[in-house]
């Protein structure tokens, strides 16, 4: 029996850890990815106010992988599902019974003319969902000092959709402790409707921008980014000016995923949301940002949703039908500035909710700031590295439990 | 869910007003409900009618603007001048589907 894992981040690294406990030491597991260097992404978002140093988020995906399971160094090229075997760039087939797809989402300002001209940091285009970005963008905050600030999602779904709230909230804190708020105009803009997806909380973080003077601009679909006249345009032909932008790029799933027939029109596996398996092939699965969940796209899902894909995956290989079911948990902590934050939790059928997590008297407070949750997204680092990524139990339940939430 | 009636015709709606029953929509109803939001449809605009209504029963959700797009063929930048300002929510209103889920 040989599992192969696509993409060695955070899902891929889970499941390689999950598959490992629970299959029978003489089967094989192997996992794909680009290279040695496992980033953690939630970093990327505090590094520029100067919380974090890059060797905080960096460690080798060798050493957070479990013993026993063997990592290949290459680019995906293609899956064959009909014939079971992955081709990698360098011409490399792997063959395998068992396909676990944990490639990610990736941000793609190619997707976006203007985006992406060579020159675009010198004329204060900045970003920060990838590493190199997040640290140019520390130099550029550092050097900001007042002007029109403009944080926009080019379209939706992003990973870790609360993001760019939170980096507007965080700068805003930021920008006040240096002396420079009144010198800044801030705006959100935003392809949505309002500041977020979901009703409940769209309201409240809705009113947290509007305590915060920050403009709200909503219903924008970026077209185009004009960087020489500082200036983004929708495809409605509106426009926002800015001295320094800091977009979240069109999100897309691997290449590969599309040239192999496995995807939609973003690039994300076709799965069935309860599952993890693939609609068009039965030992083909997606687990992560790479999957098309109707949920969050972020590191708390993957996690939530691991115990799912190793049940059914073993189900399989025993030759029964899967028999596991994933309600579509998410939670995440949301930053809000001045050392405080946020947590709220949802899943495909509940609106966020407010009041505790996970226990109704210790647990954090849900849809309110406070600076409980602000250590819990700090405290986030080193359970991602030491109890996640090698699927230790954690101190928390992955079904979503009512226990300590009502209804907003 | 509420009822209300379009073209006096009885179909169930949510709070947003968008029809909540695939099958109680049919093409004599698109240019009553586009009326609503101050459309006035052409056969450009119920080619995309027709496209999210066909999509929509292979994908049990309905098409956002980027798949209007990259399967249906209808530029974006076209959607936005046929339904102008929310081209996703009043495609889908039009077409009688769930507005978009967007991002979540
Ligand atoms: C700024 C930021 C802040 C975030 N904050 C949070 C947070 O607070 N909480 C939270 O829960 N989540 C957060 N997230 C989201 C979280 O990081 C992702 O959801 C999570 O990493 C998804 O894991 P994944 O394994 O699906 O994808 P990834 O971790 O991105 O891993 C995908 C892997 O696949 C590899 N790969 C891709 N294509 C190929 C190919 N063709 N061949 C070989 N390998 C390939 C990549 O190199 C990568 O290692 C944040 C993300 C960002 C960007």
């Amino acid at each position: 029996m040989h599992v192969l894992i696509l993409g060695a981040g955070t899902a891929g690294t889970m499941a390689a850890a999950g598959l490992r406990h629970h299959l029978d030491d003489g089967d094989r597991i192997t996992v794909v990815d680009v290279d040695d260097r496992h980033v953690y992404q939630p970093g990327q978002l505090l590094l520029p106010f100067g919380t974090y140093r890059e060797s905080q988020l960096v460690r080798s995906r060798r050493a957070v992988l479990p013993r026993g399971v063997d990592l290949v160094t290459g680019e995906v090229d293609a899956v064959d599902a009909a014939a079971s075997t992955v081709r990698l760039t360098d011409g490399t087939e792997l063959g395998y019974d068992q396909l676990v797809i944990a490639t990610g989402t990736s941000p793609r300002p190619d997707q976006t003319p203007g985006l992406l001209d060579g020159d675009h940091l010198a004329r204060g285009v900045h970003e920060f969902y990838t590493l190199e970005g997040s640290i140019a963008l520390r130099e550029a905050l550092a050097r900001f000092d007042g002007g029109r600030l403009v944080v926009d999602i080019a379209d939706t779904p992003v990973k870790c959709p609360v993001a760019p709230l939170e980096f507007t909230f965080l700068a805003e804190s930021f920008l006040r402790q240096r002396g420079l708020r009144d010198r800044t105009d801030l705006t959100y803009v935003t392809p949505l409707d309002g500041a977020f997806t979901k009703p409940v909380a769209a309201a409240h973080l809705g009113s947290m921008l509007d305590d915060r003077k920050i403009h709200l601009e909503p219903d924008f679909l970026l077209e185009h980014v004009d960087a020489d006249a500082g200036r983004i345009v929708s495809y409605d032909e509106r426009e926002v000016g800015f001295d320094l932008l800091v977009v979240v790029p069109v999100n897309m799933g691997a290449d590969f995923v599309a040239r192999s027939g496995l995807g939609d029109e973003l690039n994300h596996v076709r799965v069935d949301a309860h599952t993890l398996r693939s609609v068009d092939h039965g030992n083909v699965w997606a687990v992560g940002d790479a999957a098309n969940l109707p949920t969050s796209k972020a590191g708390s899902v993957a996690h939530f949703s691991m115990p799912v894909l190793v049940t059914n995956v073993t189900d399989v290989i025993a030759g029964r039908a899967p028999s596991a079911s994933f309600d579509g948990h998410a939670n995440c902590f949301i930053e809000s500035g001045d050392g405080k934050a946020l947590l709220i939790d949802f899943n495909y059928d509940t609106e966020p909710l407010t009041g505790t997590y996970p226990l109704p008297v210790v647990g954090m407070p849900l849809l309110a700031e406070s600076r409980l949750n602000h250590w819990g997204k700090l405290a986030f680092r080193h359970l991602y590295w030491n109890f996640l990524l090698p699927d230790r139990p954690l101190p928390i339940s992955s079904r979503m439990s009512m226990l300590g939430k009502h209804a907003a | 869910m509420p009822v209300t009636t379009i073209a006096g015709r009885q179909v169930h709606v949510d709070a947003e007003g968008f029809l909540t029953e695939y099958d109680e929509w049919d093409e004599s109803l698109a240019p009553v409900l586009a009326k609503a939001i101050g459309i006035e449809l052409t056969d450009r605009h119920m080619e995309v009618v027709r496209f999210l209504r066909k999509d929509y029963l292979d994908q049990k959700e309905t098409a956002t603007t980027r798949r209007v797009q990259a399967v249906g063929g209808i530029p974006v930048k076209e959607q936005f001048t046929l339904f102008p300002a929310k081209p996703g929510k009043k495609m889908a209103y039009i077409a009688g589907l769930p507005k978009p889920k967007g991002c979540v």
